[in-house]
């Protein structure tokens, strides 16, 4: 159970950025106002960020693309455990027969 | 009103789809970084100081010896600059944490951010179900990625089993929670899918989450109705 110092040095100052980014907002947003247009931004921001994420990963690929659809209907009816659950094998099953 | 008890059992039952999500990866990562020369303790301080799946996996990926110290922090803070929107928006949402806000910064990830939003939606996000969520998230990353420096071996390919797929799947059924219809929702949704899918395509690194979301706020903002300035006008407070 060895820790190297220049390893050491490095998981430090990655951590101490990382944390940077995830004070940066919250110094951010107690400064701005809280109404207009920035109110609406705020709002907008939950989907945008997850729609961003997700995007690429399910254009990525005629399988990706067909796992994502499914999940999307399944979404709509079952819990997210049963959804994820469905679109994993979902990817796995077609990865197998196409790939 | 809910207690206490009630948000940590909602908690864990948010939490579970996730923690079974990161599992595998925190396993493949402990794996990779014992196939580049880290010990177990560095795995688990890694873990515990940075926190963040993406840019640990990436950071394993570009680790040499000795380690090239201020390339790995550069990497970290692009990759991890998406939080940056995440706390903007999460901020006025658990201002009543207090101090503990800082703490909550700490353990702030893309499943505990995601969850705690599509929790705001229907009620306020008490700190039991934050630290609940966030903090289990936690625990589980930390055990998997060492067990990972053991046993991650046995779980090469996981994308063979589609477990790759658990995070985009957990993402997209989350997502629909946000949807207010199409006139207000369907322009965030269309301008950030588009430009996160072009940038992702055409620039490296991880921009296209920061230039997806900030295409999707700039869609919400200009697609918005123009009530603002009558009701200033009428001297209101709105909320």
């Amino acid at each position: 159970m060895t820790i190297d110092p220049v390893n050491f040095a490095a998981i430090l100052a990655m951590g101490a950025l990382t944390y940077f980014t995830r004070i940066l907002g919250f110094l951010i947003a107690d400064r701005l106002p809280k109404s207009g247009p920035v109110r609406v931004a705020l709002d907008a921001l939950p989907p945008a960020v997850l729609v961003a994420v997700i995007a690429p990963i399910v254009m990525s690929g005629p399988i990706e693309a067909a796992a994502g659809l499914v999940v999307l209907l399944l979404a709509l009816r079952l819990p997210l455990i049963a959804t994820v659950a469905v679109g994993v094998a979902v990817a796995a099953l077609l990865r197998l027969a196409f790939l | 009103m809910t207690t206490p008890l009630a948000d940590f059992r909602a908690g864990l039952v948010a939490v579970f789809p996730t923690v079974a999500a990161a599992v595998p990866f925190a396993l493949i990562l402990g794996q990779q970084a014992t196939a580049k020369g880290l010990t177990p303790a560095e795995m688990l301080a890694m873990s515990s100081i940075v926190f963040a799946g993406s840019s640990q996996l990436i950071a394993v990926g570009l680790w040499s010896t000795p380690a090239p110290v201020a390339a790995l922090a550069l990497m970290a803070f692009l990759v991890n600059l998406r939080h940056t929107l995440m706390g903007a928006s999460l901020s006025g949402k658990i201002a009543h944490f207090g101090r503990l806000r800082w703490v909550a910064a700490f353990l702030l990830t893309d499943e505990a951010w995601a969850l705690s939003e599509r929790r705001a939606i229907d009620q306020p996000i008490s700190r039991t179900f934050y630290f609940t969520v966030a903090l289990t998230m936690f625990f589980f990353w930390q055990t998997a990625s060492v067990l990972g420096t053991v046993f991650g071996t046995y779980l090469e390919h996981p994308e063979a089993w589609g477990l790759d797929f658990a995070f985009p799947a957990i993402f997209i059924a989350l997502a629909l929670g946000f949807w207010k219809g199409a006139r207000r929702t369907g322009p965030v949704l269309v301008a950030s899918a588009v430009v996160a899918v072009i940038v992702h395509a055409t620039v490296p690194g991880a921009w296209y989450v920061i230039a997806g979301a900030i295409a999707g706020i700039a869609a919400a903002v200009i697609t918005a109705p123009r009530e603002q300035p009558a009701e200033a006008l009428a001297g209101e407070t709105t909320r």
